[in-house]
């Protein structure tokens, strides 16, 4: 007896799990081909899968089997001009002789392994272990906010809720079918009425019994109201609690003279990588970016990245129109507010105690995590002094330096590792 | 009712006309395949024939048609080249897999067409379902009641472990396993029947039986001058041993009793998929000779149309291909050819001998055919069954021809090909060829140094002076970590001389 199952509908990821071992047991070399891949991709394309090679005698799992050499003899099937006791030249592959039948398996031994790494597992890679500070706090935390939305209708309620064409459409469906009894009735006497009419006399007794009726059926009908307290429906609005999936990043970028290409793509790259970070946490979220030499300027991503602009360096300029924005357009109740500033640590001297000052008094309350990475080989100066002053009132600021473009990402790490609960 | 019955026959209505499937007409022809089948005295299992889909089929390529394995990164490996490959377009996925089960599970792919699911259906659910059942050596080394029932044990108890000791501790056991999987089996003792109940409720005894037995073994009691010498004579084991992991279960020195449970499952495995290996060109030639012959039977009663009978004929064609030696697409002889092409020759000198033929198989010629096709199938293996059924008629068809290659010399030499003098070196080179035992390197346990440092001795028996492979040094030290001490191998040469070739050493603590 033959039994029939459909199992297309079963799960068809039985080897998630083992696809998960394998990139568990190749973790190292897989995350050097992500490492690669974002140090060389261009920034527009870095949200996407990545083909990773691992060589194959990596991947390979040994087995006991013959080398090459010694005797064998093996069977070929096809024979066109060979007489027995023929020599022929060793094919040039070597080893396994005129080839048996694993030849073809082992003629691709030398290559990579290769597979693909979906974009998911591949940012995944990239992002492991971290997590924004205190995003999950905030995030289950705020939900204080509520918004309200419509559940339907309700038979009580206040005036102003009165929902009128609900309330009367029921009440012409409520006349109707109080009325429908009467009105049969009365069809039924006027009827009769109408034909006795034609034989008889106008004070004929059943004729005038017959008026009584109509005139008593009418005034029933007529009594029916028009509308009544039943009938009244309500708009009915509940509240929801909403969580806030918003969150705004300011990129702050010096391009004063002293900061040069290669300075300005690390900043680039690092921007990238936060605003990817965001995209995985937050469904809406809007950049802002800002640049300044010794004024500070809100453009479009395009003019940040790739104009060309330079002057002397007043941070404070930056902030304080950052504060602008904060307050004229992202109220912190609805608002994740998140910052990054890149800069060379090059400061007009005077103006880097005022930077502390905004940040402390004005910028730091509002946020919820502030990096700030500073770009250079060198000494570091005044604001990175500063700013470490900073640091330490506040835990939700960062300071970091990088030295070159392969030490963004232990650099990011850094910045965004996963706190202790 | 005055028609005939070849009439009426011819003119029974096909049971489908288009390319479209639905399980009713799955059912319909599942029915229609099996009367036939019954008709020809196949003896099957049940079906369970399950409908999946090209992803699905994807996950039980990687499991080895394991329809549950426990997980391993191997099998991941797998799957990702497999998807690779299927994406890129660089290869079709079979149409079909089955399980030595009962009941024999058969997937169909939910894109194949009607006439690819009834071929499916005839190929799987009756050829080689009958040949898991008649076999013998499936029948002495399987139990295909039990199976389904010790791969869910051996995955709940590897999980478990995974728990317990950590992923990355069994997988250091298990890449060890399955290096030495091909060396995990009886090839001549029978081994006991598998249950999960007995596995279960056996399995503690056993951990704690094996441990009281290993410390035995490595016992150190003081022993006197004389018998210490005397000792010295004797081996342990006694007899080389084959079963290297059968032989780690019950004598590795430091090995907990889960990593011998481990060690366990996969030797199990190893032994249940070991007759697959061994009758490989009869297995296929036998369920690809059943699919051909019982859709020729429906369509001569009328109950195939002829575009059904084209689609199938086009995939029969395409399957039992056999390019020849020196074409791009040559890679080995085709197991489907050899198989089916034997399994018709066999019908062929049965019902219709020539001369040679009589000359050659006195025993069956003229017998009936169907006896004697089931007894080959059930009675031989790959090697054995070339040895006594290629015929010369089959040798001039394909037109094979044995090369002998000896790296003492600069030349290959053609040693025989199809005429009188050849044909019984080519079955002979044939015989060898689809020999498992001369196929893969023969490795035994030889001396373990119980008294002395524990070191564990294999001994390598070279045939026609093959060495082993580069990967050896890597398999060895995959031993080591299971045995715990210094592995090493001795190679005999077919002079008899020993030498040692390869070691991986194990620092004393």
């Amino acid at each position: 007896m033959t039994q029939i199952i459909d199992r297309r509908l079963n799960g068809k990821n039985k080897s998630a799990v083992n696809r998960q071992r394998f990139l568990r047991r190749f973790r190292e070399q897989i995350r050097k081909s992500v490492s690669d891949a974002i140090s060389q991709r261009s920034i527009k394309d870095i949200d996407k899968g990545e083909t990773v090679n691992i060589p194959t005698r990596d991947t390979n799992e040994p087995i006991f089997s013959h080398g090459p050499g010694g005797r064998r003899e093996i069977v070929q099937p096809g024979n066109t001009d060979f007489v027995a006791g023929d020599k022929v030249p060793r094919p040039p592959s070597g080893g396994g002789g005129s080839g048996n039948g694993k030849a073809s398996n082992s003629g691709e031994g030398e290559d990579d392994f290769v597979f693909q790494l979906s974009r998911e597992e591949f940012l995944e890679f990239f992002f492991e272990d971290l997590a924004l500070p205190d995003l999950v706090k905030t995030q289950l935390a705020t939900i204080s906010e509520h918004k309200m939305v419509r559940a339907g209708y309700t038979t009580s309620g206040v005036p102003t809720n009165i929902n009128v064409i609900r309330s009367m459409k029921g009440a012409l469906a409520r006349r109707m079918a109080l009325r429908a009894p009467y009105q049969a009735k009365l069809k039924q006497t006027e009827a009769e009425y109408e034909e006795l009419k034609q034989l008889h006399e106008e004070n004929h007794p059943r004729l005038l019994e017959l008026q009584e009726e109509i005139h008593r059926l009418r005034t029933k009908i007529n009594a029916i109201p028009f509308i009544d307290t039943f009938d009244l429906r309500y708009n009915n609005r509940i509240k929801e609690p909403s969580p806030t999936t918003r969150a705004v990043m300011f990129c702050l970028m010096d391009v004063s003279g002293s900061m040069n290409e290669e300075r300005k793509d690390i900043a680039k790259r690092f921007f990238i990588l936060l605003y990817l970070f965001l995209t995985r946490t937050y469904k809406n979220i809007d950049v802002v970016f800002i640049r300044h030499h010794t004024t500070a300027k809100e453009v479009d991503e395009q003019e940040f990245f790739y104009s060309r602009e330079t002057g002397g360096t007043v941070v404070s300029s930056a902030l304080e129109l950052m504060y602008e924005i904060i307050s004229e357009r992202y109220p912190t109740s609805d608002w994740n507010i998140y910052a990054a500033q890149a800069s060379d640590g090059d400061n007009w001297e005077g103006d880097s105690p005022a930077c502390r000052e905004i940040l402390v008094n004005k910028i730091l309350p509002c946020l919820q995590y502030y990096a700030y990475i500073e770009i250079t080989a060198y000494e570091h100066q005044s604001l990175w002094r500063e700013y470490e002053k900073v640091k330490e009132v506040f835990p939700n600021f960062a300071i970091q330096d990088i030295a070159g473009l392969t030490s963004i990402y232990p650099v990011f790490r850094e910045l965004f590792k996963k706190q202790a609960a | 009712m005055s028609t005939t019955t070849t009439t009426r026959k011819k003119r029974r209505t096909p049971i489908s006309v288009t390319s479209e499937w639905t399980p009713e007409l799955i059912q319909q022809y599942d029915k229609e395949i099996a009367r036939v089948a019954e008709g020809y005295k196949l003896d099957t299992y049940p079906n369970q024939i399950e409908i999946i889909s090209s992803e699905q089929m994807m996950d039980a390529y990687s499991s080895v048609g394991m329809p549950l394995g426990y997980h391993h990164w191997s099998f991941g490996k797998q799957f990702l080249d497999t998807e690779r490959r299927y994406r890129r377009g660089q290869m079709g996925l079979a149409y079909e897999i089955v399980i030595n089960s009962n009941p024999c599970i058969a997937y169909l792919m939910e894109e194949n067409t009607m006439t690819m699911q009834a071929l499916v259906i005839a190929h799987a659910c009756y050829g080689h379902n009958s040949f898991f059942k008649g076999n013998y050596l499936f029948r002495t080394w399987t139990n295909a009641d039990a199976i389904i029932d010790y791969l869910v044990f051996a995955k709940k108890y590897i999980a478990h472990c995974e728990k317990r000791y950590g992923v990355s501790e069994v997988e250091l056991v298990l890449d060890s396993c399955h290096a030495l999987m091909n060396y995990g089996v009886d090839r001549y003792k029978r081994p006991s029947p598998l249950s999960t109940e007995e596995e279960r409720t056996r399995q503690h005894e056993r951990e704690e039986y094996l441990q009281s037995q290993v410390n035995d073994l490595w016992r150190t009691l003081p022993i006197s001058e004389k018998e210490q010498d005397k000792k010295k004579e004797a081996r342990f084991p006694t007899e080389p041993q084959e079963n290297l992991l059968y032989f780690i279960e019950k004598n590795a020195p430091l090995m907990e009793p889960w990593q011998r449970e481990i060690v366990r499952i996969v030797r199990k495995i190893a032994q249940y998929f070991y007759p697959q290996r061994q009758t490989q060109v009869m297995n296929e030639g036998w369920a690809t000779f059943w699919h051909y012959t019982i859709l020729n039977t429906l369509y001569d009663e009328g109950l195939l149309t002829d575009g059904f009978m084209m689609e199938f004929l086009q995939s029969h064609t395409n399957v039992i291909a056999q390019p020849p030696y020196n074409s791009p697409y040559f890679s080995g002889i085709n197991p489907y050819t050899l198989g089916f092409a034997m399994m018709s020759d066999i019908k062929r000198i049965c019902e219709d001998p020539t001369e040679e033929d009589r000359q050659w198989f006195p025993d069956i010629a003229g017998s009936n055919w169907l006896e004697t096709l089931d007894f080959a199938m059930r009675n031989f293996k790959d090697e054995s069954f070339i040895a006594q059924f290629l015929s010369p008629k089959l040798i001039r068809d394909l037109r094979l021809f044995a090369v002998l290659d000896d790296d003492t010399k600069n030349t290959l030499e053609i040693t025989a090909i199809h005429d009188d003098s050849g044909y019984r070196k080519i079955r002979q080179a044939m015989v060898e060829q689809y020999n498992l035992s001369t196929r893969e390197p023969n490795i035994q346990v030889y001396n373990v140094d119980i008294r002395g440092d524990r070191s564990l001795t294999l001994c390598h028996t070279q045939h026609n002076r093959k060495p082993l492979n580069d990967a050896a040094d890597e398999v060895l030290k995959h031993l080591t970590r299971l045995w715990g001490f210094t592995v090493r191998i001795d190679t005999i040469k077919g002079d008899g001389s020993r030498e040692l070739t390869h070691e991986c050493r194990v620092r004393q603590k």
